[in-house]
Protein backbone atom coordinates (compact mmCIF):
# COMPACT_ATOMS: atom_id res chain seq x y z
CA UNK A 1 0.00 0.00 0.00
CA UNK A 2 1.50 3.54 -0.99
CA UNK A 3 2.17 5.29 2.45
CA UNK A 4 1.96 8.89 3.18
CA UNK A 5 3.29 11.12 6.15
CA UNK A 6 0.49 13.64 5.56
CA UNK A 7 -2.78 13.65 3.25
CA UNK A 8 -4.42 16.22 2.48
CA UNK A 9 -8.47 15.96 1.33
CA UNK A 10 -8.84 18.67 -0.78
CA UNK A 11 -7.04 21.26 -2.85
CA UNK A 12 -8.79 24.55 -1.74
CA UNK A 13 -7.75 27.23 0.27
CA UNK A 14 -7.81 25.24 3.27
CA UNK A 15 -6.01 21.78 1.71
CA UNK A 16 -3.15 24.74 0.10
CA UNK A 17 -2.53 26.49 2.90
CA UNK A 18 -2.59 23.49 5.58
CA UNK A 19 0.04 22.48 3.18
CA UNK A 20 2.19 25.22 2.86
CA UNK A 21 1.82 25.42 6.65
CA UNK A 22 2.95 21.97 7.50
CA UNK A 23 5.80 21.88 4.97
CA UNK A 24 7.19 25.10 6.77
CA UNK A 25 6.85 22.66 10.12
CA UNK A 26 9.23 20.60 8.81
CA UNK A 27 7.19 17.55 7.08
CA UNK A 28 8.46 16.64 3.81
CA UNK A 29 6.18 13.39 2.35
CA UNK A 30 2.73 15.88 2.10
CA UNK A 31 -0.10 14.72 -0.37
CA UNK A 32 -2.83 16.88 -1.72
CA UNK A 33 -5.92 14.98 -3.28
CA UNK A 34 -8.52 17.06 -5.17
CA UNK A 35 -11.24 16.30 -6.86
CA UNK A 36 -11.51 19.18 -9.13
CA UNK A 37 -9.51 19.41 -12.09
CA UNK A 38 -7.35 22.62 -10.78
CA UNK A 39 -5.95 23.31 -7.00
CA UNK A 40 -7.80 26.41 -5.44
CA UNK A 41 -11.02 25.25 -5.09
CA UNK A 42 -14.33 27.44 -5.16
CA UNK A 43 -12.05 30.79 -5.53
CA UNK A 44 -11.99 29.92 -9.24
CA UNK A 45 -15.13 31.07 -9.59
CA UNK A 46 -15.35 34.13 -6.93
CA UNK A 47 -14.31 36.51 -9.41
CA UNK A 48 -15.17 39.70 -7.67
CA UNK A 49 -12.85 41.40 -5.30
CA UNK A 50 -12.81 41.55 -1.54
CA UNK A 51 -10.39 38.38 -0.38
CA UNK A 52 -7.15 38.98 1.00
CA UNK A 53 -7.53 42.06 2.76
CA UNK A 54 -6.50 40.63 6.16
CA UNK A 55 -3.99 38.58 4.75
CA UNK A 56 -2.17 40.75 2.18
CA UNK A 57 -3.92 44.26 2.88
CA UNK A 58 -4.50 44.82 -0.79
CA UNK A 59 -8.28 43.46 -2.31
CA UNK A 60 -7.71 40.63 -4.70
CA UNK A 61 -10.16 38.41 -6.81
CA UNK A 62 -11.00 34.62 -5.96
CA UNK A 63 -8.48 33.78 -8.48
CA UNK A 64 -5.82 36.06 -7.51
CA UNK A 65 -5.84 35.14 -4.04
CA UNK A 66 -5.81 31.36 -4.87
CA UNK A 67 -3.08 31.59 -7.40
CA UNK A 68 -0.47 33.31 -4.33
CA UNK A 69 -1.20 30.00 -2.53
CA UNK A 70 -0.87 27.83 -5.52
CA UNK A 71 2.47 29.41 -6.39
CA UNK A 72 3.54 28.55 -2.91
CA UNK A 73 2.81 24.74 -3.51
CA UNK A 74 4.36 24.69 -6.80
CA UNK A 75 7.57 26.21 -5.51
CA UNK A 76 7.38 24.11 -2.75
CA UNK A 77 7.22 21.21 -4.82
CA UNK A 78 4.23 19.13 -2.92
CA UNK A 79 3.18 16.85 -4.71
CA UNK A 80 -0.86 16.77 -5.61
CA UNK A 81 -3.62 14.66 -7.36
CA UNK A 82 -6.52 16.55 -9.15
CA UNK A 83 -9.19 14.81 -10.85
CA UNK A 84 -9.05 12.16 -8.11
CA UNK A 85 -11.18 11.80 -5.42
CA UNK A 86 -11.43 10.29 -1.86
CA UNK A 87 -13.80 7.69 -1.50
CA UNK A 88 -13.39 6.48 1.82
CA UNK A 89 -11.32 6.99 4.77
CA UNK A 90 -11.73 4.44 7.63
CA UNK A 91 -10.34 4.48 11.49
CA UNK A 92 -7.04 3.51 10.36
CA UNK A 93 -6.16 6.44 8.44
CA UNK A 94 -6.68 4.41 5.23
CA UNK A 95 -8.30 6.62 2.09
CA UNK A 96 -9.39 4.70 -0.72
CA UNK A 97 -8.80 7.09 -3.54
CA UNK A 98 -10.21 7.06 -6.91
CA UNK A 99 -8.77 8.67 -10.27
CA UNK A 100 -7.51 8.65 -13.87
CA UNK A 101 -4.14 8.71 -13.08
CA UNK A 102 -4.01 6.35 -10.07
CA UNK A 103 -7.09 4.27 -10.94
CA UNK A 104 -8.36 2.54 -7.50
CA UNK A 105 -5.84 2.61 -4.62
CA UNK A 106 -5.34 2.90 -1.31
CA UNK A 107 -3.15 5.29 0.87
CA UNK A 108 -1.88 4.67 4.23
CA UNK A 109 -1.27 8.10 6.20
CA UNK A 110 0.47 8.77 8.92
CA UNK A 111 -1.70 11.85 9.46
CA UNK A 112 -4.72 13.47 7.71
CA UNK A 113 -6.06 17.37 7.18
CA UNK A 114 -9.62 16.96 6.18
CA UNK A 115 -10.55 20.09 4.08
CA UNK A 116 -13.19 19.46 2.26
CA UNK A 117 -15.18 22.37 2.01
CA UNK A 118 -19.22 22.45 2.11
CA UNK A 119 -21.73 22.48 -0.79
CA UNK A 120 -25.05 24.51 -0.89
CA UNK A 121 -28.05 23.78 -0.07
CA UNK A 122 -30.27 22.68 -2.71
CA UNK A 123 -34.17 23.03 -3.44
CA UNK A 124 -35.07 19.64 -1.95
CA UNK A 125 -33.91 20.79 1.63
CA UNK A 126 -36.38 23.74 1.64
CA UNK A 127 -39.55 22.09 0.81
CA UNK A 128 -40.90 24.82 -1.76
CA UNK A 129 -44.34 23.70 -3.08
CA UNK A 130 -44.88 23.68 -7.54
CA UNK A 131 -43.66 22.17 -10.42
CA UNK A 132 -40.06 21.15 -10.60
CA UNK A 133 -38.91 22.58 -13.77
CA UNK A 134 -35.32 23.26 -15.59
CA UNK A 135 -34.55 27.04 -14.52
CA UNK A 136 -33.85 26.45 -11.07
CA UNK A 137 -29.99 26.60 -9.75
CA UNK A 138 -28.07 27.31 -6.82
CA UNK A 139 -26.09 30.62 -6.49
CA UNK A 140 -22.84 28.57 -6.61
CA UNK A 141 -23.82 26.32 -9.76
CA UNK A 142 -25.39 29.95 -11.73
CA UNK A 143 -21.96 31.17 -10.73
CA UNK A 144 -19.54 28.28 -12.12
CA UNK A 145 -22.15 28.78 -15.22
CA UNK A 146 -21.07 32.16 -16.07
CA UNK A 147 -17.65 32.44 -14.72
CA UNK A 148 -16.26 29.84 -15.74
CA UNK A 149 -18.10 27.95 -18.33
CA UNK A 150 -19.25 31.78 -20.10
CA UNK A 151 -22.80 30.73 -20.43
CA UNK A 152 -25.53 33.26 -18.63
CA UNK A 153 -28.76 30.99 -17.25
CA UNK A 154 -31.66 33.25 -17.75
CA UNK A 155 -32.53 36.83 -18.67
CA UNK A 156 -35.19 36.86 -15.68
CA UNK A 157 -33.92 36.54 -12.38
CA UNK A 158 -35.59 36.10 -8.84
CA UNK A 159 -33.38 35.04 -6.03
CA UNK A 160 -34.19 33.28 -2.91
CA UNK A 161 -31.82 34.05 0.63
CA UNK A 162 -29.65 36.77 0.56
CA UNK A 163 -26.35 35.61 1.09
CA UNK A 164 -23.49 36.65 -0.49
CA UNK A 165 -23.35 34.43 -3.02
CA UNK A 166 -27.26 35.29 -4.01
CA UNK A 167 -26.02 39.02 -3.56
CA UNK A 168 -23.07 38.50 -5.81
CA UNK A 169 -24.86 36.99 -8.63
CA UNK A 170 -27.45 39.57 -8.68
CA UNK A 171 -24.63 42.18 -9.35
CA UNK A 172 -22.93 39.45 -12.11
CA UNK A 173 -25.90 38.90 -13.64
CA UNK A 174 -27.66 42.05 -13.90
CA UNK A 175 -23.79 43.32 -15.59
CA UNK A 176 -24.55 40.70 -18.24
CA UNK A 177 -27.34 41.96 -19.08
CA UNK A 178 -30.04 39.90 -16.93
CA UNK A 179 -33.00 41.73 -15.41
CA UNK A 180 -32.47 40.95 -11.56
CA UNK A 181 -36.76 41.50 -10.52
CA UNK A 182 -35.98 40.44 -6.21
CA UNK A 183 -33.89 39.23 -3.50
CA UNK A 184 -36.26 37.60 -1.39
CA UNK A 185 -34.94 36.91 2.47
CA UNK A 186 -37.40 34.71 4.74
CA UNK A 187 -35.48 36.22 7.67
CA UNK A 188 -36.18 39.90 8.86
CA UNK A 189 -32.46 40.66 8.30
CA UNK A 190 -30.29 39.42 5.43
CA UNK A 191 -27.16 36.85 6.23
CA UNK A 192 -25.22 38.96 3.56
CA UNK A 193 -22.46 41.42 4.28
CA UNK A 194 -23.77 45.29 4.38
CA UNK A 195 -21.09 46.27 1.91
CA UNK A 196 -22.95 43.41 -0.47
CA UNK A 197 -26.15 44.89 -0.14
CA UNK A 198 -25.34 47.91 -1.32
CA UNK A 199 -22.92 47.25 -3.85
CA UNK A 200 -24.76 44.32 -5.32
CA UNK A 201 -29.00 45.28 -4.88
CA UNK A 202 -28.71 48.66 -4.01
CA UNK A 203 -26.39 50.07 -7.01
CA UNK A 204 -28.77 47.95 -9.36
CA UNK A 205 -31.91 49.28 -7.45
CA UNK A 206 -32.94 45.67 -6.94
CA UNK A 207 -35.30 45.22 -4.02
CA UNK A 208 -34.09 43.46 -1.07
CA UNK A 209 -37.82 42.00 0.37
CA UNK A 210 -37.29 40.87 4.05
CA UNK A 211 -39.61 38.79 5.82
CA UNK A 212 -40.78 37.05 2.51
CA UNK A 213 -40.41 33.86 0.83
CA UNK A 214 -41.21 31.77 -2.31
CA UNK A 215 -44.65 29.85 -1.73
CA UNK A 216 -44.68 28.65 -5.44
CA UNK A 217 -43.48 27.42 -8.49
CA UNK A 218 -45.12 27.88 -11.45
CA UNK A 219 -44.01 26.58 -14.88
CA UNK A 220 -44.15 23.27 -17.20
CA UNK A 221 -40.89 21.99 -18.46
CA UNK A 222 -39.05 25.54 -17.82
CA UNK A 223 -39.42 27.76 -14.70
CA UNK A 224 -42.38 30.63 -15.90
CA UNK A 225 -42.87 32.45 -12.75
CA UNK A 226 -42.71 32.27 -8.85
CA UNK A 227 -45.36 33.44 -6.00
CA UNK A 228 -43.59 35.69 -3.14
CA UNK A 229 -45.63 35.88 0.19
CA UNK A 230 -44.26 37.65 3.48
CA UNK A 231 -44.16 35.43 6.66
CA UNK A 232 -44.78 35.99 10.12
CA UNK A 233 -42.78 36.10 13.08
CA UNK A 234 -42.59 32.21 12.88
CA UNK A 235 -41.91 31.91 9.30
CA UNK A 236 -45.07 30.94 8.02
CA UNK A 237 -46.54 32.90 4.96
CA UNK A 238 -49.37 35.16 5.46
CA UNK A 239 -52.38 34.32 3.23
CA UNK A 240 -53.40 37.55 0.74
CA UNK A 241 -49.86 38.98 0.92
CA UNK A 242 -48.82 36.50 -2.72
CA UNK A 243 -47.29 38.52 -5.36
CA UNK A 244 -46.48 36.54 -8.74
CA UNK A 245 -43.39 37.23 -10.38
CA UNK A 246 -42.42 36.41 -14.04
CA UNK A 247 -39.23 34.78 -14.49
CA UNK A 248 -37.30 32.35 -16.57
CA UNK A 249 -34.55 31.53 -13.66
CA UNK A 250 -34.81 31.04 -9.78
CA UNK A 251 -31.74 31.01 -7.57
CA UNK A 252 -31.03 29.67 -4.22
CA UNK A 253 -29.07 31.10 -1.83
CA UNK A 254 -30.19 29.34 1.56
CA UNK A 255 -27.05 28.64 3.37
CA UNK A 256 -23.95 26.11 3.20
CA UNK A 257 -23.12 22.19 4.64
CA UNK A 258 -19.89 21.28 5.44
CA UNK A 259 -19.54 18.40 3.75
CA UNK A 260 -18.43 15.58 6.10
CA UNK A 261 -18.93 12.10 4.77
CA UNK A 262 -15.73 11.08 4.66
CA UNK A 263 -15.44 12.50 8.20
CA UNK A 264 -18.43 9.89 9.61
CA UNK A 265 -17.01 7.19 7.66
CA UNK A 266 -13.84 7.80 9.52
CA UNK A 267 -15.54 7.87 12.60
CA UNK A 268 -15.06 11.40 13.76
CA UNK A 269 -17.25 13.03 16.34
CA UNK A 270 -19.61 15.76 14.25
CA UNK A 271 -20.93 18.94 16.01
CA UNK A 272 -24.48 19.06 15.81
CA UNK A 273 -24.93 22.90 15.33
CA UNK A 274 -21.38 23.41 12.44
CA UNK A 275 -22.38 20.56 10.67
CA UNK A 276 -18.53 19.75 11.29
CA UNK A 277 -15.94 17.75 13.30
CA UNK A 278 -15.37 18.31 17.26
CA UNK A 279 -11.74 19.84 17.37
CA UNK A 280 -9.24 20.69 20.11
CA UNK A 281 -7.37 23.99 19.97
CA UNK A 282 -4.93 22.39 17.69
CA UNK A 283 -7.69 21.74 15.40
CA UNK A 284 -7.51 17.53 15.79
CA UNK A 285 -10.64 15.80 15.76
CA UNK A 286 -11.47 13.01 17.83
CA UNK A 287 -9.69 10.23 15.87
CA UNK A 288 -6.33 10.85 16.97
CA UNK A 289 -4.13 12.64 13.37
CA UNK A 290 -6.69 13.67 11.57
CA UNK A 291 -7.01 17.60 11.69
CA UNK A 292 -10.24 19.76 9.97
CA UNK A 293 -10.15 22.97 8.64
CA UNK A 294 -11.87 25.82 6.38
CA UNK A 295 -15.26 25.19 5.49
CA UNK A 296 -15.36 21.25 6.50
CA UNK A 297 -14.92 22.78 10.12
CA UNK A 298 -17.60 25.27 9.98
CA UNK A 299 -19.09 27.74 7.39
CA UNK A 300 -16.36 31.04 6.74
CA UNK A 301 -17.24 34.38 5.33
CA UNK A 302 -13.82 35.46 4.93
CA UNK A 303 -11.16 33.47 3.09
CA UNK A 304 -8.41 34.70 4.97
CA UNK A 305 -10.06 33.49 8.27
CA UNK A 306 -10.01 29.98 6.50
CA UNK A 307 -6.05 30.41 5.38
CA UNK A 308 -5.15 31.54 8.36
CA UNK A 309 -7.27 28.37 10.50
CA UNK A 310 -6.20 25.81 8.07
CA UNK A 311 -2.43 27.00 8.51
CA UNK A 312 -2.80 25.61 12.00
CA UNK A 313 -4.32 22.55 11.18
CA UNK A 314 -1.46 22.03 9.17
CA UNK A 315 1.32 23.19 11.55
CA UNK A 316 -0.62 20.50 13.84
CA UNK A 317 -0.62 17.88 11.56
CA UNK A 318 3.88 18.36 11.14
CA UNK A 319 3.97 17.97 14.86
CA UNK A 320 1.42 15.47 15.16
CA UNK A 321 3.88 13.33 12.80
CA UNK A 322 7.15 14.72 13.95
CA UNK A 323 6.90 14.78 17.70
CA UNK A 324 3.68 14.26 19.14
CA UNK A 325 2.39 16.88 21.85
CA UNK A 326 1.53 15.60 25.40
CA UNK A 327 -1.85 16.01 25.82
CA UNK A 328 -2.56 18.09 29.66
CA UNK A 329 -5.65 19.50 30.96
CA UNK A 330 -8.93 19.49 29.04
CA UNK A 331 -11.30 22.41 28.76
CA UNK A 332 -14.45 22.15 27.22
CA UNK A 333 -15.52 25.80 25.80
CA UNK A 334 -19.65 26.30 25.26
CA UNK A 335 -21.58 29.06 23.50
CA UNK A 336 -24.77 30.31 25.59
CA UNK A 337 -26.91 33.24 25.77
CA UNK A 338 -27.09 34.41 21.96
CA UNK A 339 -23.65 32.06 20.82
CA UNK A 340 -24.45 29.28 18.69
CA UNK A 341 -21.54 27.19 18.86
CA UNK A 342 -17.68 27.79 19.60
CA UNK A 343 -14.97 26.64 17.23
CA UNK A 344 -12.65 24.77 18.81
CA UNK A 345 -15.40 22.71 21.03
CA UNK A 346 -12.35 22.38 23.83
CA UNK A 347 -8.74 23.49 24.36
CA UNK A 348 -6.20 21.81 26.17
CA UNK A 349 -4.86 24.39 29.00
CA UNK A 350 -1.15 22.70 29.07
CA UNK A 351 -0.52 22.28 25.54
CA UNK A 352 -2.14 25.58 24.10
CA UNK A 353 -0.24 28.26 22.33
CA UNK A 354 -0.06 31.17 24.38
CA UNK A 355 -3.47 32.38 22.55
CA UNK A 356 -5.97 30.50 20.96
CA UNK A 357 -8.67 32.35 18.76
CA UNK A 358 -12.03 30.90 19.48
CA UNK A 359 -14.57 31.98 16.81
CA UNK A 360 -18.31 31.31 16.36
CA UNK A 361 -21.84 33.32 15.37
CA UNK A 362 -24.14 34.75 17.25
CA UNK A 363 -27.76 33.48 16.85
CA UNK A 364 -29.53 36.93 16.01
CA UNK A 365 -28.39 40.85 15.70
CA UNK A 366 -27.33 42.90 18.44
CA UNK A 367 -26.30 46.29 18.86
CA UNK A 368 -24.09 47.71 21.92
CA UNK A 369 -23.83 44.60 23.35
CA UNK A 370 -20.69 42.30 24.43
CA UNK A 371 -19.08 39.20 23.90
CA UNK A 372 -18.04 37.46 27.49
CA UNK A 373 -15.89 34.02 28.44
CA UNK A 374 -16.83 33.25 31.93
CA UNK A 375 -14.88 30.49 33.67
CA UNK A 376 -17.81 29.37 36.35
CA UNK A 377 -19.37 32.55 37.29
CA UNK A 378 -15.66 34.27 37.09
CA UNK A 379 -15.77 36.63 34.12
CA UNK A 380 -12.62 35.91 32.38
CA UNK A 381 -12.88 38.46 29.54
CA UNK A 382 -15.54 40.91 28.30
CA UNK A 383 -15.48 42.47 24.51
CA UNK A 384 -17.77 45.43 24.05
CA UNK A 385 -19.31 44.80 20.72
CA UNK A 386 -21.02 47.74 18.82
CA UNK A 387 -23.15 45.92 16.44
CA UNK A 388 -23.14 41.59 16.61
CA UNK A 389 -24.66 40.01 13.20
CA UNK A 390 -25.19 36.14 12.37
CA UNK A 391 -23.66 36.90 8.89
CA UNK A 392 -20.38 37.78 10.64
CA UNK A 393 -17.92 35.11 12.62
CA UNK A 394 -16.36 36.54 16.02
CA UNK A 395 -12.92 36.08 16.74
CA UNK A 396 -12.40 35.60 20.06
CA UNK A 397 -8.68 35.40 21.78
CA UNK A 398 -8.31 33.86 25.20
CA UNK A 399 -4.95 33.18 26.52
CA UNK A 400 -3.48 30.60 28.63
CA UNK A 401 -2.52 33.06 31.38
CA UNK A 402 -6.33 34.12 32.26
CA UNK A 403 -7.67 30.10 32.60
CA UNK A 404 -8.38 28.86 36.17
CA UNK A 405 -6.09 26.00 37.23
CA UNK A 406 -9.63 24.90 38.55
CA UNK A 407 -11.48 25.77 35.68
CA UNK A 408 -13.12 22.64 33.08
CA UNK A 409 -15.65 24.42 31.23
CA UNK A 410 -15.35 27.87 29.68
CA UNK A 411 -18.88 29.53 28.69
CA UNK A 412 -19.08 32.13 26.04
CA UNK A 413 -22.20 34.27 25.97
CA UNK A 414 -23.87 37.60 24.51
CA UNK A 415 -24.44 40.29 27.23
CA UNK A 416 -27.28 42.58 25.72
CA UNK A 417 -27.07 46.42 26.08
CA UNK A 418 -29.36 47.23 29.00
CA UNK A 419 -32.73 48.67 28.09
CA UNK B 1 -30.58 68.74 -1.64
CA UNK B 2 -30.08 65.53 0.82
CA UNK B 3 -29.24 61.97 0.16
CA UNK B 4 -30.01 59.26 1.80
CA UNK B 5 -27.01 56.14 1.73
CA UNK B 6 -26.31 52.93 3.88
CA UNK B 7 -22.61 53.00 5.07
CA UNK B 8 -20.37 50.12 4.30
CA UNK B 9 -17.62 51.13 6.61
CA UNK B 10 -18.41 47.75 8.97
CA UNK B 11 -21.52 45.76 9.71
CA UNK B 12 -23.64 48.51 11.33
CA UNK B 13 -24.78 50.08 7.78
CA UNK B 14 -25.57 53.14 9.38
CA UNK B 15 -27.98 55.35 7.71
CA UNK B 16 -26.46 58.19 6.59
CA UNK B 17 -27.68 61.48 5.51
CA UNK B 18 -25.31 63.93 3.23
CA UNK B 19 -26.56 67.47 2.59
CA UNK B 20 -25.16 68.43 -0.84
CA UNK B 21 -24.93 71.66 -1.88
CA UNK B 22 -23.35 72.81 -5.33
CA UNK B 23 -22.24 69.53 -5.72
CA UNK B 24 -20.09 69.73 -2.51
CA UNK B 25 -21.15 67.41 0.68
CA UNK B 26 -21.71 70.12 3.60
CA UNK B 27 -22.66 67.81 6.21
CA UNK B 28 -23.17 64.33 6.78
CA UNK B 29 -25.76 62.99 9.57
CA UNK B 30 -26.08 59.73 11.42
CA UNK B 31 -22.96 58.27 11.41
CA UNK B 32 -21.31 56.87 14.49
CA UNK B 33 -17.99 57.21 13.45
CA UNK B 34 -15.05 58.73 10.68
CA UNK B 35 -15.90 56.24 8.39
CA UNK B 36 -19.59 57.02 7.51
CA UNK B 37 -18.26 60.78 7.40
CA UNK B 38 -15.57 59.93 4.85
CA UNK B 39 -17.82 57.39 2.95
CA UNK B 40 -20.60 59.47 2.20
CA UNK B 41 -18.60 62.54 0.92
CA UNK B 42 -16.93 60.38 -1.49
CA UNK B 43 -19.92 58.21 -2.70
CA UNK B 44 -21.85 61.39 -2.90
CA UNK B 45 -19.52 63.00 -5.11
CA UNK B 46 -17.65 60.89 -7.34
CA UNK B 47 -18.63 56.71 -6.75
CA UNK B 48 -16.05 54.77 -7.91
CA UNK B 49 -16.19 50.95 -8.37
CA UNK B 50 -13.87 47.88 -9.19
CA UNK B 51 -15.65 46.21 -12.09
CA UNK B 52 -14.80 42.58 -12.45
CA UNK B 53 -16.25 40.09 -15.04
CA UNK B 54 -14.95 37.83 -17.51
CA UNK B 55 -13.86 37.87 -21.34
CA UNK B 56 -14.47 35.50 -23.92
CA UNK B 57 -10.52 34.67 -25.62
CA UNK B 58 -9.74 34.29 -29.10
CA UNK B 59 -9.61 30.18 -28.81
CA UNK B 60 -13.34 30.78 -27.27
CA UNK B 61 -12.15 30.03 -23.62
CA UNK B 62 -13.24 32.11 -20.89
CA UNK B 63 -11.03 33.94 -18.42
CA UNK B 64 -11.78 36.35 -15.63
CA UNK B 65 -10.84 40.37 -15.65
CA UNK B 66 -11.00 43.28 -13.17
CA UNK B 67 -10.33 46.77 -14.01
CA UNK B 68 -6.96 47.36 -11.99
CA UNK B 69 -8.35 50.03 -10.20
CA UNK B 70 -11.46 51.17 -9.35
CA UNK B 71 -13.70 53.18 -12.30
CA UNK B 72 -16.45 55.88 -11.56
CA UNK B 73 -19.92 54.33 -11.14
CA UNK B 74 -21.38 55.74 -13.70
CA UNK B 75 -18.97 53.35 -15.94
CA UNK B 76 -20.25 49.95 -15.02
CA UNK B 77 -21.96 49.33 -17.78
CA UNK B 78 -19.78 50.11 -20.33
CA UNK B 79 -16.84 48.72 -18.79
CA UNK B 80 -19.18 45.51 -18.72
CA UNK B 81 -19.91 45.58 -22.49
CA UNK B 82 -16.31 46.26 -22.97
CA UNK B 83 -15.80 43.28 -21.71
CA UNK B 84 -17.95 41.39 -23.71
CA UNK B 85 -16.54 42.88 -27.18
CA UNK B 86 -12.82 41.61 -26.01
CA UNK B 87 -11.03 38.76 -27.87
CA UNK B 88 -7.92 38.58 -26.09
CA UNK B 89 -5.63 35.43 -27.58
CA UNK B 90 -3.69 33.19 -25.23
CA UNK B 91 -1.25 33.03 -23.75
CA UNK B 92 -2.78 35.42 -20.67
CA UNK B 93 -1.51 35.63 -16.98
CA UNK B 94 -2.48 37.44 -13.94
CA UNK B 95 -2.08 41.33 -14.33
CA UNK B 96 -1.78 41.11 -18.12
CA UNK B 97 -3.70 44.24 -20.18
CA UNK B 98 -6.65 42.74 -21.85
CA UNK B 99 -8.14 46.10 -22.36
CA UNK B 100 -6.05 48.96 -22.31
CA UNK B 101 -7.52 52.12 -20.60
CA UNK B 102 -11.35 51.06 -20.94
CA UNK B 103 -14.01 53.49 -22.06
CA UNK B 104 -11.42 56.20 -21.63
CA UNK B 105 -11.60 55.84 -17.85
CA UNK B 106 -7.21 56.13 -17.42
CA UNK B 107 -7.71 52.31 -15.92
CA UNK B 108 -6.69 49.09 -17.80
CA UNK B 109 -8.72 45.94 -17.51
CA UNK B 110 -6.48 43.24 -16.47
CA UNK B 111 -6.70 39.40 -16.41
CA UNK B 112 -7.09 37.54 -12.91
CA UNK B 113 -6.37 34.11 -14.13
CA UNK B 114 -3.41 32.21 -15.93
CA UNK B 115 -4.33 30.94 -19.48
CA UNK B 116 -1.33 29.31 -21.20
Amino acid sequence: MKKVQLAIVGGGPAGLAAAIAAREAGLQDILIIERGEALGGILGQCIHAGFGLHTFGQELTGPEYAQRFIDRVEDMKIPYLLGTMVLDINENKVLTVTGRETGLIQIQAEAIVLAMGCRERPRGALNIPGTRPAGIYSAGTAQRLVNLEGYLPGRDVVILGSGDIGLIMARRMTLEGAKVHAVAEVMPYSGGLKRNIVQCLDDFNIPLLLSTTVVDIQGQGHIESVTLAKVDGRRKPIPGTEQVIPCDTLLLSVGLLPENELSLSAGVALDGVTGGPVVGDDLSTSLPGVFACGNVLHVHDLVDFVSEEAGRAGRSAAEYVLHRRSAGRTVALRGKNGVRYTVPQHIDADAMADTVTVRFRVGQPYRGAALCAWAGDKLLRRIPKRILTPGEMESFPIRKADIPADCDTITFTVEEAAQ
Amino acid sequence: MTRQLTCIGCPMGCQLTATIENGVVTTVTGNTCKRGDDYARKECVAPMRTITGTVRMADGRVISVRTRTDVPKAKMFDVADAFNKARPAAPLHIGDVVIADVCGTGVDVVATANRE
